[in-house]
């Protein structure tokens, strides 16, 4: 089979998947729906597998093999050429083997950790529809099918976050999320307006060969805007500053979603996109520096604002925002390579973070406060070894994955030299940030006096909610469907969770032996022909900044480890007395920095305002008023005055009748006359 | 014979008609009387058709005569409704649609 064919069966499966358990919920049954759902991920990834061994047959410099099953629209000379194509290069396929491959574990782990869930069918059939759009975004070789994908990620990742569409909290962080998003939508596609225009063709490839061939001379504003606008895309997928404020409401949505959607894959798309943008970007160095800087500060706030959350499923959010903060940054700067490795091994670890949070959640019977949890260690081995794998990779300690994608990017952000030391060491301080805010999440969940759900768990008893409560509110909730179920699970009672977390553990602490410095760049040598044509490709850190960056990066993160050992361990209590001495900071960061209140003063509140002025004049005085009423008021006058004739005599219609003829005849008599 | 004389003879039935229509109140009658208009507007179509020394009026006055054997089916067709759901049989008692 040909290397796309395999790409397009990769496409059919998630949407076969989606369509089946869309539509024949009632006939499936419970065992149905998660077999097909899971099966049909699971056979996306082994195309995916099969696509890469076919493309890896193909010589390096045609590894870029377009496909199109059939136009919408070609117009000769105006430039829209919208087809249904796919892309197939090292990019999309790396991209698809992590979107497949950690999708088909986080469904595996649902299928036991969704189980007491009423909505179990529509769960699958909405997560199915996300591998599927999110395959659309990856694969799709022009920027119709980008924009497309884009927006199907975004509905579905709507319809995940209000699953359980009995809480308030849940629709309404849906709807925030929708909405951020759609501006987002709305950049990319203003963003591919500009870029369209001088280009002259939505293809990719073309594109990039019009770029390169000077379509931009002369022109360099408009590829500049056009680069913004995708970033404000990007940034509102990617949850970046400011459009981040979304990403932390999203964990209203189940565990499962918040590993796959919220943290493996959705989010990361806007790194995918300034990657494979890379040849507009490297032309526009002012979009590609802004993303740089934006992604470092993203990094920074996010990584203080995950010190004093104490929602463990918000903690690990801020964790995401704060990583893919250094992707961007990482992308931004040029590091497409570094970027992306550092994208394959946070799906690792950060999926494998979430599962676990879920599985304690689950011996919580649904609470999500850090606060409450204590001392899982011993009633959860399992959970609490995933956890610290997940945690010690997150953290970037050797060997373990993250610590040499997380290396790679920030050596390479200081190859670069100028200002980009500024975020260079700023990197190093989002690194001690880190290590503090993952291993405070540990050492207070696992470590210490074991609270009432692990002693019960100890003696085998999973705790269970006499009446279930929302744990963003304490709500007692509406009990119909649409709701958590009442029922709850852990990893160490379920094959499924067990097999998907350990899988995820695995690559946790191993993925990053692919690329490790001076030994080998397997991850560099498969994506080089995508990015072949970049300034960068060849700018490799020299050795020392290498071997620098390798020794500093442990000691942060050892460093930050030991912090967080002594505030949470060593002096239980004492975090209260640093919460006293940096009081003013403190404030700032467990108010998440007031983005969601500025937001509010400067974008929602206006539009409020503005809304209800033309709600209350514009719409009740002109529309309603003048020109609705105004219309109806005339024809009913003009009505009730004719309507007099109607008397219902049959004489008088006769006699009118033919006085009208007559009137005629007299006409025309005198006008021949 | 000027063709004055079969007009004329025409306009007075068709105002007979005409008159008939307007004053009576037997629906039976009012059918009669509109009888009375197409044939008198079929005199007028066969005159001018004999003025012109064509066809084309003849051809309409068997068309007119078409229509009015139409007409009067309906028209009987009711008549026969009204009287079996024992209604007045007066048009001005069937008054009651209207505005």
């Amino acid at each position: 089979m040909i290397t796309t064919t395999w790409a397009w069966l990769v496409l059919l499966f998630p949407l076969l998947g989606a369509t089946v358990n869309g539509l024949g919920y009632k006939r499936l049954g419970r065992g149905g729906a998660g077999a097909i759902g899971t099966a049909a991920i699971g056979l996306a990834f082994a195309c995916a597998v099969g696509a890469l061994i076919s493309l890896q047959g193909h010589d390096a410099e045609h590894r870029a093999l377009v496909s199109s099953l059939w136009d919408y629209a070609v117009t000769g000379d105006s430039g829209v050429d919208a087809k249904l194509s796919i892309l197939v290069d090292p990019l999309s396929v790396y991209m698809m083997l992590v979107v497949t491959g950690v999708s088909t574990l986080i469904h595996l782990y649902s299928v036991s950790y969704m189980s007491g869930d009423h909505g179990y069918s529509r769960y699958f059939a909405y997560l199915n529809f996300f591998v599927f759009s999110m395959l659309v975004l990856v694969l799709g070789g022009n920027f119709l099918m980008l924009i497309v994908g884009w927006a199907f990620v975004g509905a579905a990742s709507y319809l995940l976050i209000s699953f359980w569409y009995r809480r308030g909290t849940a629709t309404r962080a849906g709807i925030k999320a929708f909405v951020i998003n759609v501006v987002g939508d709305v950049g990319l596609v203003l963003g591919t307006f500009f870029i369209l225009r001088h280009s002259g063709t939505l293809d990719f490839l073309g594109t990039f060969r019009a770029v390169e061939g000077g379509a931009f001379a002369g022109h360099q504003g408009s590829l500049t805007a056009g680069c913004l606008l995708l970033l404000v895309g990007a940034f509102a997928k990617s949850a970046q500053i400011p459009l981040h404020t979304w990403l932390p409401d999203a964990m209203e949505g189940p565990t499962p979603v918040s590993s796959l959607i919220h943290a493996a894959t959705m989010v990361t798309a806007g790194v995918y996109l300034i990657a494979r943008m890379y040849p507009l970007f490297e032309q526009a160095p002012a979009a590609a520096d802004t993303a740089a800087i934006v992604g470092c500060v993203t990094l920074l706030i996010a990584g203080t604002i995950a010190l004093t959350m104490t929602d463990i499923k918000r903690v690990i959010a801020y964790s995401t925002m704060s990583q893919i903060g250094y992707m961007i940054m990482a992308v931004g700067a040029g590091g497409y390579v570094a970027g992306l490795f550092h994208l394959m091994t946070h799906a690792f670890f950060k999926a494998l973070l979430f599962m676990a949070a879920g599985s304690i959640i689950g011996a919580m019977a649904g609470g999500q406060s850090l606060e409450k949890m204590s001392g899982f260690r011993r009633a959860m081995p399992f959970t609490f070894g995933c956890f610290v794998v997940g945690g010690l990779a997150l953290s970037g300690v050797p060997p373990f994955s993250g610590f040499f994608s997380k290396d790679e990017i920030l050596a390479f952000v200081g190859s670069r030299g100028g200002w980009f030391d500024a975020l260079y060491v700023l990197g190093y301080v989002g690194a001690f940030l880190t290590a503090v805010y993952t291993f405070r999440m540990i050492f207070r969940a696992f470590l210490g006096e074991p609270c009432a759900e692990a002693r019960e768990l100890e003696h085998g008893h999973l705790a269970h909610a006499e009446v279930p409560t929302n744990p963003a509110n304490g709500e007692v909730e509406d009990t119909d469907v649409g709701f958590p179920g009442p029922e709850h699970t852990i990893a160490e009672r379920a094959l499924p969770m067990k097999v998907a977390m350990s899988l995820l553990a695995f690559g946790a602490t191993f993925a990053g032996l692919l690329q490790i410095p001076f030994v080998d760049s397997v991850i560099t040598r498969f994506l080089e022909p995508t990015f072949a044509e970049s300034k960068y490709i060849h700018a490799d850190p020299s050795d020392g900044l290498i071997t620098f960056g390798l020794i500093v990066g442990t000691v942060i993160a050892l460093s930050g480890i030991a912090l967080a050992y002594r505030i949470w361990v060593l002096k239980p209590g004492s975090a209260a007395a640093w919460r006293e001495r940096f009081k003013p900071a403190y404030t700032l960061f467990v108010n998440k920095w007031w983005f969601d209140e500025l937001i509010d003063l400067l974008v929602v509140r206006p539009f409020a305002a503005f809304g209800n002025f033309s709600r209350r004049t514009f719409e009740r005085v002109v529309v309603e008023g003048t020109l609705v009423d105004g219309t109806t008021s005339i024809v009913r006058a003009g009505s009730s005055a004719v309507r007099a004739i109607q008397t219902g005599f049959l004489r008088y219609y006769a006699a009118l009748l033919l006085l009208g003829g007559a009137a005629v005849v007299l006409y025309f008599l005198i006008a021949a006359s | 014979m000027s063709i004055a004389w079969y007009l004329v003879v025409s306009a007075l039935i068709f105002c007979i008609g005409a008159g008939g229509v307007l004053v009576r109140r037997n629906p039976l009658v009012i059918l009669l009387c509109l009888e009375l208009m197409l044939n008198a507007t079929n005199l007028a179509l066969i005159a001018f058709a004999r003025m012109h020394g064509n066809s084309d009026g003849q051809i309409f006055a068997l068309i007119v005569m078409v229509v009015a054997a139409c007409e009067v089916t309906v028209g009987l067709g009711l008549i026969v409704a009204i009287f079996r759901r024992r209604l007045p049989i007066d048009v001005d008692e069937l008054r009651e649609l209207q505005g």
